[in-house]
């Protein structure tokens, strides 16, 4: 009979559902960074010369830059040459209708239970899906076009609505940012743009769903949301890859922009393959998030669900330079196996009365280490600022490890910064509290981690949170040592 | 309903249960009494199935079924309750997600149909006024914050919830004030019917003057070294436990 401390330190791997391939006829680009890259990239996406430039500008950034070091893990040796920076399902042209779809990516999407038909889509939910660097179909669109809002794969809106793109790309995350800033600005493939017109809120969930499948290549998309003057939008990313001995690279920017009055609520649940039992495989998941409340009265908020990947590295961030801006950072990050994550935000308070809100709830199993890195800063012109952050940390069993580097810089007296930190383990007799009420150890875990994300879980879309739910209680299946 | 046969069990190496042999019919209330460090909450542990709790001989057989061959929440599915002495927070877990997670674990190992939230949301309320416990404390987080007493009066909310065949009180009425052990009595002498039964483990015989028992022991030592009807705990209450371990004692040496 296993008693509770063996399954606290029981380590096997739960089966990564998602973990299959698909057989698909793709072309790639040859393996291998240089201007040729980029110009094949560029030339089979049918982009202006003014693209072309940027990214090529990107590419001699890249190209002179250096992989960090302040990282809390050892950062992988990626070789930046031996991978394919573009995979297409050939013959993908613009799809009009679900009926010129490849069968077998439809098949994918069912597998992984992403409506693309518009009739059986949750409700109200429209879908952007994207199968390695390209997008595969867009839903509800017609829906959208009535109220002028815009949703379509970045590499439509630089067709359709150059002025925009032009405008904000590299607004808010400039190409030399860092290291993988400029990387995937000089090769991203595709993701999603959104434009809300003035005074609109979008009447639907706008959600995009990844998926990694093509062999040693990478994905760099690029997404940018744009909301204008007293407009809002909620918008969700979910993410998943297959099993694969080597490790690929998930390098992502996303820009959000909110006008005047504006609200962006951007949420992800991310579920890329994050090795194996022994820490072999995985994506490695480098992202830059950033968002600016440009406008006075601006809101946005980064709501996310970490569970995958081999290594997390992201730090979704918020300048709140309009007066009066808000701006909130939810996270639960979970982390078991070998998994690594080193994850939290900056939030820069530039305008008067700003007001920001952290609440970071990191769950550690088997022998992963879980890091929050938090920056608050008060800038001089921050008069009555406030911020409030809460950091908490709960291991399970005795292997794993949770860090926390928090950083407060204020330069503005009357701003205020509060700052609280738990750590906690789940105790053996808490779990046996629950056994004697009939509930196993397993159920006992999930209800026990439930209610320790709930703060976070409740910021989700209603759809959302029940899968994101049920995503904690499976991660966390038999790995709770 | 619950045969114990030469039960012994150490913990981290030491023997606390020398050789308990109890037997427990339905609809019976027992009464556990003895002197600290006696064994009655290394009993009800090993009962419940508590990890660190090794049982080194002996066998208990719960309605016909090897008790000891069952992971704790087998058992507690099957029909055992503890309600404990010490009720654990959870924070985060709140007490009705909790008790209805508990709740369908139950009924569906007892091949019932599963309570609808409406039907579930009805049996909470009519329990919670059976055993007086008050709505707010009912929304909360899983005893986060609560009193002593409250956590005591929320364990007896799930006994009731929870309809076992055998609840084991593990000295419910430490730490309850003259109000909360009558609230908790009464609602203890709700639930009594003929096909469950009670094993109530106390220090004081002011709790049996409520709940009333069939039949008195007094664990001392690892073993029960007396069994008799309810004045045996006034006799307790009136001299103590010396003569009974002088008793014992002549007994084991003679």
């Amino acid at each position: 009979m296993q008693t509770e401390q063996d399954f606290l330190n029981d380590l096997s791997t739960q089966e990564y559902e998602h973990g299959f391939t698909t057989e698909i006829e793709m072309e790639y680009a040859p393996v291998g960074l240089n201007e040729d890259t980029i110009r094949f990239i560029s030339a089979k996406k049918n982009e202006p010369e003014w693209l072309l430039e940027w990214r090529l500008k990107a590419l001699r950034q890249f190209l002179k830059m250096e992989m960090p070091t302040w990282q809390n893990f050892k950062a992988p040796d990626v070789d930046f040459q031996a991978i394919s920076y573009y995979a297409a399902p050939r013959n993908q042209a613009k799809y009009n209708s679900l009926d010129e779809v490849d069968p077998e990516l439809l098949a994918t999407f069912e597998k992984l239970g992403i409506p693309l038909n518009e009739q059986a889509a949750l409700a109200g939910v429209a879908v952007d899906a994207v199968f390695d660097s390209v997008s595969v179909v867009t839903t509800f669109k017609e829906k959208l076009k009535e109220k002028g809002v815009i949703f379509c794969p970045i590499s439509e809106a630089v067709q359709e609505h150059p002025e925009l793109v032009k405008k904000y790309l590299g607004s808010v995350v400039p190409l030399t940012d860092n290291f993988y800033a400029a990387l995937n600005s000089a090769v991203f493939s595709d993701g999603s743009f959104v434009y809300i017109p003035k005074g609109v809120k979008c009447p639907m969930e706008l959600s995009t769903y990844f998926r990694i499948n093509a062999k040693n290549t990478g994905q760099f998309e690029r997404t940018l949301i744009i909301a204008d003057e007293g407009s809002y939008v909620s918008y969700l990313e979910g993410c998943t890859a297959p099993m694969r001995d080597e490790n690929q690279l998930h390098a992502a920017v996303v820009e959000l922009v909110a006008l005047d009055d504006a609200e962006i609520k951007y949420s992800t649940v991310q579920n890329w393959y994050p090795g194996d039992k022994d820490g072999k495989g995985g994506i490695y998941n480098f992202v830059t998030k950033r968002g600016i409340c440009k406008g006075n009265n601006a809101k946005i908020s980064w709501t996310q669900v970490e569970t995958g990947s081999a290594i997390t590295w992201k730090y979704p961030s918020l300048i709140l330079k309009g007066d009066n801006a808000v701006g909130e950072f939810y996270s639960v990050a979970l982390t078991k196996g070998h998994q690594i994550a080193d994850t939290g935000t900056k939030i820069y308070h530039l305008g008067k009365n700003t007001r920001s809100r952290i609440i970071s709830k990191g769950i550690s199993a088997g022998v992963s280490h879980n890091s929050y890195r938090g920056l608050v800063q008060m800038g001089p012109h921050a008069e009555q600022a406030r911020n409030f952050t809460q950091c908490d940390s709960l291991l399970i069993g005795d292997r794993c490890g949770a860090h926390t580097f928090p950083y407060i810089e204020s330069k503005n007296p009357s701003a205020i910064v509060e700052h609280e930190a738990t750590t906690s383990k789940i105790a053996e007799d808490q779990i046996f509290y629950l056994n004697q009420r009939g509930i196993d150890n397993e159920k006992a875990v999930a209800l026990i981690v439930n209610g320790y994300a709930k703060e976070v879980l409740n910021n989700l879309p209603m759809e959302f949170a029940v899968e994101a739910q049920k995503l904690l209680a499976v991660s966390l299946e038999g790995s709770v040592g | 309903m619950l045969q114990i046969v030469n039960l012994q069990a150490s913990v981290e190496g030491k023997e606390i249960l020398k050789g308990i042999n109890l037997e427990v019919k339905a609809g019976e209330v027992h009464a556990i009494m003895g002197p600290n460090g006696s064994g009655k909450s290394t009993l009800a542990s090993v009962l419940a199935g508590r990890d660190n709790y090794e049982v080194t001989g002996g066998s208990v057989s719960f309605d016909g079924k090897d008790l000891l061959d069952m992971d704790p929440e087998i058992r507690a599915r099957e029909g055992l309750f503890l309600a404990f002495q010490y009720p654990v927070e959870i924070p985060g877990v709140s007490n009705v997600n909790f008790l209805k997670t508990a709740v369908s674990e139950i009924r569906e190992h007892r091949g019932l149909a599963p309570l609808d939230s409406k039907d579930f949301l009805k049996l909470l309320k009519e329990k919670q006024q059976l055993v007086e416990f008050s709505s707010s404390l009912a929304n909360r987080s899983l005893n986060e914050g609560f009193s002593g007493g409250e956590k005591k009066r929320n364990e007896i909310l799930q006994l009731a919830m929870l309809d076992p065949k055998l609840a084991i009180l593990d000295e419910t009425d430490s730490g309850l004030d003259i109000d909360a052990l009558r609230i908790v009595s009464n609602g203890v002498n709700k639930l009594r019917n003929e096909g469950n039964a009670f094993v109530v483990i106390t220090h004081y015989q002011r709790l049996l003057e409520y709940i009333v028992p069939d039949v008195v022991h007094v664990l001392w030592n690892g073993r029960i070294v007396k069994s008799g009807p309810k004045e045996l705990a006034l006799e307790l209450e009136e001299k103590g436990y010396d003569w009974l371990k002088e008793e014992a004692n002549n007994t084991v040496v003679g």
